[in-house]
Order: structure tokens, then C-alpha cells, then sequence
């Protein structure tokens, strides 16, 4: 690993007022820029330690929102008491990333800017093939070569890659809006827009950006609005555990005519309750569900959020709605069965959200 | 505001259980450090990237990789090695007590840091049955495959089992 200058900082304001230095990056776990720095990824000479900011730290309820410090770690948040209650989705897709080591370290705040798995992407420097990411302008050895775990949703020719965050399916899904401290001042920018596909990247004329963080900028915390709906993070992977998605979902779901209640108890007083006439005369009162890893943003499917109040929660009902929404994946050639796995997912995450699994 | 950035830092720690101060350079890893410096050498290079779980160490009780975690970040804590986990008498601690009485190993090189991730998950309450054990210690990857043996001992350990 490259040497650099170290310092930690005692004030969020005076982390972000190094950032405006191109040379500069910012240290809180740590779980991804040590291995930019030593695969060259990144090339910091200085690092500047926000690990050591209270004020970035806490779960708290606040009025009606949720608020998340940047600095809480993911075992903190998947096994949070107010978490679990209100945005179980979120501590389900925490507790389901990487490893209970990892997750002791890694933040929040850190998480959702973590880059792609791209394994070309991922190779140690000198780069031994073409990567737009690590040298714009060289080209991307993954779109002619293997790209199975790639995008179906918002790539381009420049570039196939997924951004692999489980909690930002969840925090895109349950609307959470990040908080960020820049030179200027703090403001928010919602979750569900908070990453950009290849293309919406190209729109912007910064064709290799992958968010709308400012380089000056800093995450301090998420603030998620208050909700009852029952919630669901799935995760489809090769091993049952410590491993990337091939593909996630995240819902939320009200039931119609349910109370404002939790999920779970809508669940299960609704099984009680309906007895002979059966769980398939729940319906959808609203419903909220983003796919991850298929593009290089969590893919919120709106056309089927306006579709799916009165649809019926069984598989049946759910599955054409979902696929209607995802009639405009773009799958490369190998990654076909990604918008079957992920359609799939999304059913299950519905489903499970509603109670009905 | 100014920050001074330093390439030389000092850093008080508490390494199984001795209050010292090192002086580092700040890229220098938990790991590195333990290994090099120190002379530790329980806590094994595997990956040095994450995903494997053989440097795993206790920081203030919780399981970390000492890959991922620079020596900086430990200032003021508290870390814990497989060199930290017997008695000072020599006497083995329960979990390692269990592993050897559950033949939870073959070739050893994980051993050490599935036990301090052992130590931890049982801490935790998550060490409640097979599946919660396997989950949980996930991170820890044993190429002879000792899995089986593992969640044994673990439980083992997390019921009392292996206590003198």
C-alpha cells in the first residue's frame, strides 16, 4: 500500500474542508479504500479520519423519520431495536452484506459509496486490460468478454458495470434521503436518486460518475420517513452467505384495509383471519420495490408501484405486473437469466413483505 | 479550520491486555503491525483483502479483520489476539478447549481467527444453533473444510461445554 499523510479530523466541517484538495480521500471503516489503495484504485497522499465523530454516530427516532449517523456501523443497524421496527427492509439488507467482521467496520455512510465488483475493474495495477473506470477513454474489456454479473438496466457501451450496496436497495426503496455536509453547507439528496446509471452519467456529461456526491462533500446521515408497511430485503446469491448478489429486492407493502400495524402482525392476523377464504384475498393497498445489482443504481420499478394497489398478493397476480415493469431491461448475452432471477425476486420480496411468505 | 496530516503517528493501545505506544506509519495495517512489529504471528495473512477471515482480531470485543483496519483506528482501544485468549497461567480458554475437544480444525492456519470470531459470536448471542453458527461465522473461511466440527464447538463452547 501506497504511504500517505493522516489525520483525524474533530469536526465534520473540517474533514470537509480538505476535500476540496483532489488528493485527499476520507477514512471511516476503512473496508473498501484500503483495497482501492492497494490495487490502485485510489491514490490519496492524505487521509483524513472521520472515524472519531460523535456527532456522526446514533440511531435515533426523530420526530416521524428515522435518523441513521453515517458512522453506524452495519451490525448496528441490522440489529437495531428501531431499525427492525421501522425499516426492516434496510436491517434485513444490512445483516445480509458481507461478513460479521466486515459489517463490525464497515459504515453507513461508506457503504452505498463503495464501487463495483467488476472483477476487470478490480485487478491490481498496472491494469493488464482496458477499464473506462480506471482509465477513461481505454475501453471495457467486460462488455466483449464475461459480463454475467453485469447491468440489464442503464449501461453503456463505455461501461456494464452494478453498484453491489445491499442497504442502498433498502434506502432507495423506503425513500430515505441522504444527508450531506458540503463547503456550502449541509443539504439532502434523495436515495433513489442518489446513484446514476452509465447513462444518466453521459446525460450529465460525466460519463464515468457514479453518484451525485460532490467531491467536497461528506455523508453525515440518512434520514428514512416514518412507515407501518411491512417490509422485505431477498437476496439471491451463489452461496447462502458472505457473497455479492447476483440480484436483490428490496419492498414495502400496506395491505388494504390493514391497521397501521407492523408487517409481520398484519401477516399473521391476516392468515388467522382468513381462515377458509384463504390468503389470496389480500390485496395491495401500496407498495414500494427496487432491484439491486442490475444496474449501476438500486432500479426502483415505478411503473409497477403504480400498478400494483388492488392487485391480489399471490405469485400469480404479482409476477406479470413485475414483468411488465422490466419489459425495457437491456440484458447483455450472458446475463440473460438476470431479468427472469430478478423479476423472481422482486414476486419474493413482495410477497414477503405483504406477510404472504 | 487546518488539519495537520503526519506520515509518523503515535498510537496507545492496549494489546491483550498491556498498555503500549507505538509510533506507526499510517498505512500500516492492525495486521501488518501484530505480524512485523510485534511478533504475533497468530493472526494469519490469508487475503489481506477481507474476504477470508484468518486475521481476525477483537477491537473493544468486537471481531474485526486486521487487513481492513489500520493501527491509527486503534488508538485508545483495546485489541485482543489469539496469543490474548488463554489464561495467564497457560490455561486454554473455553472455546479453544472446545475446538480441540470438537477436532474443529485440520491444517490449523484459520484457527486462530475462528476462534476470536468464536469468542466473539458466542459473546453475541448468536451461537443459539447450527444455522445462526454457520451464518454468522461466515467470515471465516477453513479450506479443510472443518465446518461441521466448527459449528460444534462453538455451540459446544456457547453451552458451557469445554469449562473446567
Amino acid at each position: 500500500m501506497r504511504d500517505f499523510a493522516y489525520a483525524r479530523a474533530g469536526t465534520a466541517e473540517s474533514a470537509v474542508g480538505t476535500l476540496g484538495d483532489a488528493g485527499t480521500s476520507v477514512i471511516a471503516g476503512g473496508t473498501e479504500l484500503l483495497n482501492w489503495f492497494r490495487l490502485g484504485i485510489a491514490a490519496a497522499d492524505r487521509v483524513v479520519d472521520i472515524g472519531g465523530l460523535d456527532e456522526l454516530r446514533g440511531i435515533d427516532r426523530d420526530g416521524d423519520d428515522l435518523r441513521i449517523g453515517a458512522l453506524a456501523t452495519l451490525n448496528e443497524i441490522g440489529e437495531h431495536p428501531l431499525v427492525t421496527e421501522m425499516a426492516g427492509a434496510l436491517a434485513s439488507a444490512c445483516l445480509q452484506a458481507a461478513s460479521a467482521q466486515v459489517r463490525n467496520r464497515a459504515t453507513i455512510g461508506g457503504n452505498v459509496l463503495q464501487r463495483t465488483r467488476c472483477p476487470y475493474f478490480r485487478a491490481e495495477e498496472p491494469l493488464p486490460w482496458p477499464c473506462n473506470k480506471r482509465d477513461p477513454g481505454s475501453g471495457c474489456t467486460s462488455l466483449a468478454g464475461r459480463h454475467e454479473r453485469q447491468a440489464i438496466f442503464g449501461w453503456t457501451p463505455d461501461c456494464v458495470a452494478v453498484q453491489p450496496s445491499d442497504p442502498a436497495v433498502a434506502l432507495a426503496a423506503l425513500d430515505a434521503r441522504a444527508e450531506v455536509l458540503g463547503p456550502a453547507g449541509p443539504r439532502t439528496i434523495p436515495m433513489r436518486e442518489f446513484h446514476l446509471t452509465q447513462r444518466e452519467a453521459a446525460v450529465l456529461g460525466e460519463p464515468m460518475r457514479e453518484n451525485r456526491l460532490g467531491p467536497d462533500e461528506l455523508i453525515t446521515g440518512y434520514r428514512l420517513p416514518a412507515s407501518t408497511d411491512g417490509q422485505a430485503y431477498i437476496k439471491v446469491r451463489e452461496r447462502a452467505s458472505y457473497e455479492y448478489a447476483l440480484v436483490s429486492a428490496a419492498a414495502a407493502v400496506r395491505l388494504a384495509g390493514a391497521r397501521a400495524a407492523g408487517a409481520r402482525e398484519q401477516g399473521a392476523a391476516g392468515a388467522r383471519e382468513q381462515g377458509a377464504a384463504g390468503a389470496r384475498e389480500q390485496r395491495i393497498a401500496a407498495a414500494r420495490v427496487a432491484l439491486g445489482s442490475v444496474a449501476q443504481r438500486p432500479w426502483r420499478l415505478a411503473g409497477a408501484e403504480a400498478e400494483l394497489p388492488g392487485t391480489p398478493l399471490t405469485r400469480e397476480a404479482l409476477t406479470p405486473v413485475i414483468e411488465r415493469a422490466m419489459a425495457d431491461a437491456v440484458p447483455l448475452p450472458q446475463n440473460g437469466f438476470k431479468v427472469t432471477m430478478a423479476r423472481n425476486a422482486a414476486v419474493r420480496a413482495l410477497l414477503a413483505a405483504g406477510g404472504a411468505s | 479550520m487546518t488539519l495537520d496530516f503526519a506520515r509518523r503517528v503515535e498510537v496507545a493501545l492496549r494489546l491483550n491486555g498491556r498498555d503500549l505506544t507505538t509510533v506507526v506509519s499510517p498505512r500500516t495495517t492492525l495486521l501488518d503491525w501484530l505480524r512485523d512489529d510485534i511478533g504475533l504471528t497468530g493472526a494469519k495473512k490469508g487475503c489481506n483483502e477481507g474476504a477470508c477471515g484468518t486475521c481476525t482480531v477483537l477491537v473493544d470485543g468486537h471481531r474485526m479483520n486486521g487487513c481492513l483496519t489500520l493501527v491509527v483506528q486503534c488508538a485508545g482501544r483495546a485489541v485482543t489476539t489469539v496469543e490474548g485468549l488463554a489464561g495467564a497461567d497457560g490455561e486454554l480458554h473455553p472455546v479453544q478447549r472446545a475446538f480441540a475437544s470438537c477436532d474443529a480444525f485440520q491444517c490449523g492456519y484459520c484457527t486462530p481467527g475462528q476462534l476470536l470470531s468464536a469468542v466473539a459470536c458466542i459473546a453475541e448471542g448468536h451461537a443459539t444453533d447450527d444455522a445462526s453458527v454457520r451464518e454468522w461465522m461466515s467470515g471465516n473461511i477453513c479450506r479443510c473444510s472443518a465446518y461441521p466440527q466448527i459449528t460444534a464447538a462453538v455451540l459446544a463452547a456457547a453451552h458451557g461445554q469445554g469449562q473446567r
